[in-house]
């Protein structure tokens, strides 16, 4: 019964209480925010073990830090960025060659370079239908995987985790049109592979650059 | 509006931006661009795809794991007098 009723309560309604001091409802929210914590870190790290580390590490940091929370974002936002930031440090370690530094590829992003579509082509079927294929998932993963670090991380938590721009641009300590320029890669990219894969090979379309 | 400027002007069309200016200059421009109207459904279904799928799931033992972890912090950190902590 007293379960029932904090099921109902919501993730603001935990927090508040949970700031109080109520173990109940901060393993409530705990529990209400863990798929999205993982689900983020795992995409970022694809490594449970490291997933692991980060998630837990968030919650961790949950804890030490849930009394000074100002409520400026949705709590979820807020847990969203504290997760960045984890799985940012535990990527940077294993980064060797190239350290990943948000912001000091930061200014060279212009929409200058921007990729043009080369493959256009219908999708045969919707995402939906594509979605609930075996394999697809790992396909997806794989793809975004190709990317550079700094369009992943962006199409990651703008477009998967859907986050604003504002917060994107926040949670990677990016400007907002920095967040733009590298959003519009990612997609652009993730659309060639993609369409390369469930586009219409029947219907491919040859891009007119000279149209006005 | 060229093909080029839409493809930068891009996001804010896909985003769904209440930029009116833009949007008409780019419904324009897209219902007389059959590439560029697919080149935009193509990338609203790669997001959607993306967003589709919620494949990974916390494994069962680390859950466990997580919430011990947490009792323990929570606890060292309240004084562990654990009035309402004893269930969950
Ligand atoms: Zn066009």
């Amino acid at each position: 019964m007293e379960n029932q009723l904090l099921d109902e309560r919501t993730e603001t309604d935990l927090l508040h209480e949970a700031k109080e001091g109520n173990f109940a409802a901060f393993q409530q929210l705990v529990t209400k925010l863990q798929p999205r914590v993982y689900g983020l870190t795992f995409r970022i790290l694809h490594q449970a073990q490291d997933a692991e580390d980060a998630t837990q590490q968030t919650f961790m940091a949950l804890i030490e830090h849930i009394a000074d929370f100002r409520e400026e974002s949705s709590v979820a936002t807020w847990v969203l960025r504290i997760a960045t930031n984890n799985a940012l440090k535990i990527l940077r370690k294993k980064r060797t060659v190239k350290m990943v530094s948000m912001s000091e590829m930061a200014s060279e992003d212009s929409y200058s370079d921007v990729p043009h579509p080369e493959f256009i082509a219908p999708w045969s079927q919707t995402a939906e239908e594509i979605a609930q294929q075996s394999e697809v998932q790992e396909e997806l993963q794989k793809a975004l995987l190709e990317l550079d670090d700094k369009y992943r991380l962006v199409f990651i938590l703008r477009d998967v985790e859907g986050l604003s721009v504002r917060d994107t641009a926040h949670a990677l300590e990016l400007t907002e049109s920095n967040v733009k320029v590298r959003l519009l890669r990612a997609r652009l990219i993730l659309r060639e592979r993609l369409t390369k894969k469930f586009g219409d090979a029947l219907q491919a379309m040859i891009p007119d650059h000279k149209h006005s | 509006m060229t093909c080029e400027e839409l493809l930068k002007a891009l996001n804010d069309y896909v985003d769904g931006a209440q930029l009116t200016e833009i949007c008409e200059e780019f419904s324009q421009h897209l219902a007389g661009c059959d590439p560029c109207q697919v080149v935009v459904d193509n990338i609203r279904q790669t997001i959607s795809l993306y967003r589709a799928g919620q494949p990974y799931a916390m494994p069962k033992s680390f859950e466990e794991r997580l919430q011990q972890s947490l009792k323990q912090r929570w606890e060292e950190k309240h004084g562990g007098s654990g009035a309402s902590a004893t269930f969950g």
